[in-house]
């Protein structure tokens, strides 16, 4: 096969499980999410990897399995999205207190109600506090290598708690990009076998997920995570450096888009990032020293890489495609969070709200944002801006009198 | 029936897997279930556990347990077994283990898991074809959380969410849901009902199973002494009450063919059973409830003059 194919982000998603050799895919359908498992089937009924995929009668069921056949010693591979996410949510905390690193791909969608299938990051973010390690994509090449950066921080002995690799649903789940797919050779150099700490076993049994009945107990344990999700930081820089030697791709926690004497910087993630960069590209022409940062870690939060940006800059915009209702937009609090105890914080920190259910965000929209970032008076301090245009707005309404709603 | 080393007794097996100073209840039904059970399965297995008042077998740093086990979630105890069986028998295919590290595995719950919360997880395990045990303990009310009403709880028990009223004086109107012909419709290899005052028919049953490759199932009558309100030297009696007076029939079903393993030759009353227990004390206190004791007694009569009827054609 060629080194680079054009593939959708869901079939990068699976060629990252089968580099990886994973053992083990429990499995449940949800769109936009289900071709990655169809793959992953399809290549097992060919021979083409040796792994074990079956289908549960829910995500609660399949996460309960991905954790428990985790701790028995198999490489798990999982995926969901949305509505799935939420529906073994109760999971997602046990998997991490039982140490469980599998890797769980969640494929984003808008959460009902009102039902919907586009993007945006209430699900994934939903999970934040879970203990699971968070890395989001830009673009179907990373979905490939942050799975296979996730297996080696996740299974590392210093972290050894599960990751969630995030993919914008349709943008690129069904998106067909050009992707490298590492040799067998390197993934095996990067990704060491997986050796799971005490599995099941007849002469020396193990209790797992016991029960703690103290305060005391329970919060020793919790920290115990905290700091190795903590330590995770470092793990992942460690890794991330072995991964660009072998392949000439960086990925880093945070990633930096014309900052260096950038005044007015953006903050956001995810796949609408692209038509970000490409708004700074614009700006930068017209003279306007713009920037952009792109938070790829989630979890552990990299609160200080962000400061470290982030001081000394005129004006700063978090860009939130998702909503905390009654609050505003989830990451915009947790960078302020970042930036209070940074004396060079820029005097400007502005929430913008937008892409939503996958709506669209133009060119034109982030230059809009560029603008008040520019002329900060326009605009409350602290009130989210929401992006929804009046063309947009007639639409929906056209649409509601079509229909003939009063 | 075909060869046993269960005859008397005197057969049961002297190695113990459950170890004193567990923290249960004095008298726990469940608790002598599952220490008899895994005389006879043998301690090479894991227990799969969903919520439940065995769960508190371990709490950290102790355990009276000689073998591995795996605390998953309330709902979905049969995932848990699911997904350490496909590792086990993966990491067995690859060459990763080998096959003297093979596990039996026992998903082992309450009947909150079983008949409410998890029954789902458990319909899919079993549709799947899993090679697992599932050990239900049948206390026949969330008795872990205080006694609550369950999918198991029989008709007219009171419970602190059926209590008896002047507005309701019956207790719980609903009828327990028939595990057994629940799981049976899925044709799994083996189906058994046991009880803790018949161990040779509970350890034969479980000989028996160990024979079969997929879902093997137990439903366990097991006495609650905090919330049936009955004293706590009278487990193994009450258990036996059960069984004679038809409450709890022992019985198998082997790829859906149903064999009762006890069929009493005189059904004792009902009421014998009821009165040995302070939740059905408001169908005798303070009047009798004849029509609702006649019910029970009567669902009971059908059920057997069925099972009777069978026979005879057999």
């Amino acid at each position: 096969m060629r080194e680079v194919e054009m593939m959708t982000g869901n079939t990068a998603a699976a060629w990252a499980a089968r580099l990886a050799d994973v053992d083990y895919i429990p499995a449940f359908p949800i769109t936009p999410q289900t071709e990655i498992i169809e793959t992953l089937a399809k290549w097992i009924g060919e021979g083409l990897m040796k792994a074990k995929l079956v289908q549960f009668e829910s995500e609660h069921s399949m996460l309960t399995a991905a954790g428990t056949a985790s701790l028995a010693g198999a490489r798990v591979f999982t995926a969901s999205s949305s509505q799935g996410l939420l529906y073994g949510f109760e999971m997602l905390y046990s998997i991490s207190g039982w140490r469980a690193p599998l890797v769980l791909v969640n494929v984003s969608r808008g959460v009902a109600a009102p039902l919907t299938l586009e993007p945006d990051h209430n699900d994934v973010l939903s999970a934040r506090d879970s203990g699971f390690i968070q890395l989001h994509a830009e673009n179907c090449q990373d979905v490939l290598d942050l799975i296979l950066l996730a297996y080696r921080v996740s299974e590392d002995k210093r972290v050894r708690l599960p990751s969630i690799v995030n993919m914008d649903g349709f943008y690129l789940s069904f998106t067909r990009e050009p992707v490298r797919i590492p040799s067998k050779e390197i993934v095996g150099e990067f990704l060491p076998p997986y050796t799971p700490t005490l599995p099941f076993c007849p002469s020396r049994p193990v209790v797992k997920g016991a029960s703690v009945l103290s305060g005391s107990l329970y919060t020793y344990f919790k920290h115990n995570m905290h700091e190795s999700m903590i330590r995770a930081s470092e793990v992942i820089d460690e890794a991330s450096r072995h991964f660009e030697e072998l392949t000439g791709r960086p990925h880093k926690p945070v990633e930096g888009f014309y900052l260096d004497d950038a005044e007015y910087v953006l903050v956001m993630s995810n796949s609408f990032t692209t038509i970000g960069k490409k708004a700074v590209l614009r700006l930068r022409e017209k003279g306007v020293p713009a920037g952009l940062v792109k938070l790829v870690m989630l979890r552990p939060f990299p609160a200080a890489q962000l400061a470290r940006l982030l001081k000394n800059r005129r004006a700063v915009a978090v860009f939130d495609q998702n909503l905390s209702l009654g609050l505003g937009g989830i990451i915009y609090s947790e960078v302020a969070g970042a930036l209070y105890n940074e004396r060079k914080r820029p005097e400007t920190l502005i929430s913008v709200i937008g892409g939503l259910g996958g709506k669209y965000i133009t060119m034109e929209e982030f230059e809009y944002i560029f603008n008040l970032l520019q002329h900060p008076e326009k605009i409350e301090p602290g009130k989210p801006v929401f992006l929804f245009r009046k063309d947009e707005l007639r639409a929906v309404e056209n649409t509601i009198k079509l229909a003939g709603v009063v | 029936m075909s060869e046993t080393r269960y005859k008397t007794l005197r057969d049961v097996p002297a190695e113990e897997y459950l170890l004193p100073g567990s923290p249960e209840c004095a008298g726990c039904g469940a608790q002598l279930v599952l220490r008899i059970f895994l005389k006879a399965l043998g301690g090479d297995a894991v227990l799969v556990n969903a919520a439940g008042c065995l769960t508190l077998l371990n709490v950290y740093p102790y355990t009276p347990l000689k073998l591995n086990w795996m605390y998953t979630a309330f709902a979905s105890a049969p995932a848990g077994a699911q997904g350490i069986r496909d590792a086990l028998d993966i990491l067995i295919e690859k060459g990763k283990i080998t096959p003297k590290e093979d596990l039996k595995v026992v998903t082992f719950t309450g009947d909150g898991a079983a008949y409410d919360i998890g029954l789902h997880a458990a319909s899919g395990a079993i549709a799947r074809g899993l090679d697992f045990y599932y050990l239900v303990y049948d206390n026949e009310a969330y008795s872990n959380t205080g006694f609550q009403t369950s999918g198991a709880t029989p008709f007219a028990t009171s419970t602190k969410t059926s209590q008896p009223t002047t507005l309701n004086p019956i207790g719980h109107e609903g009828v327990k849901k028939d595990l057994f012909e629940i799981w049976r419709s899925h044709k799994p290899p083996y189906i058994a009902t046991i009880a803790p005052s018949h161990i040779v028919d509970m350890l034969r049953k479980i000989e028996r199973a160990l024979k079969y490759r997929g879902p093997k199932l137990f439903i366990a009558f097991s006495p609650c002494p905090p919330g049936w309100g009955s004293d706590t030297s009278e487990t193994v009696r009450i258990s036996k009450l059960a069984v004679e007076t038809g409450v709890w029939p022992l019985k198998e079903a082997i790829y859906g063919e149903v064999r009762h393993t006890f069929i009493p030759k005189v059904l004792k009353p009902v009421e014998e059973y009821l009165k040995t227990q302070e939740r059905y004390k408001h169908l005798f206190h303070p009047r009798r409830q004849e029509k609702v004791i006649k019910t029970i007694q009567e669902n009971i009569n059908q059920y057997w003059q069925k099972v009777r009827e069978k026979e005879k054609l057999e």
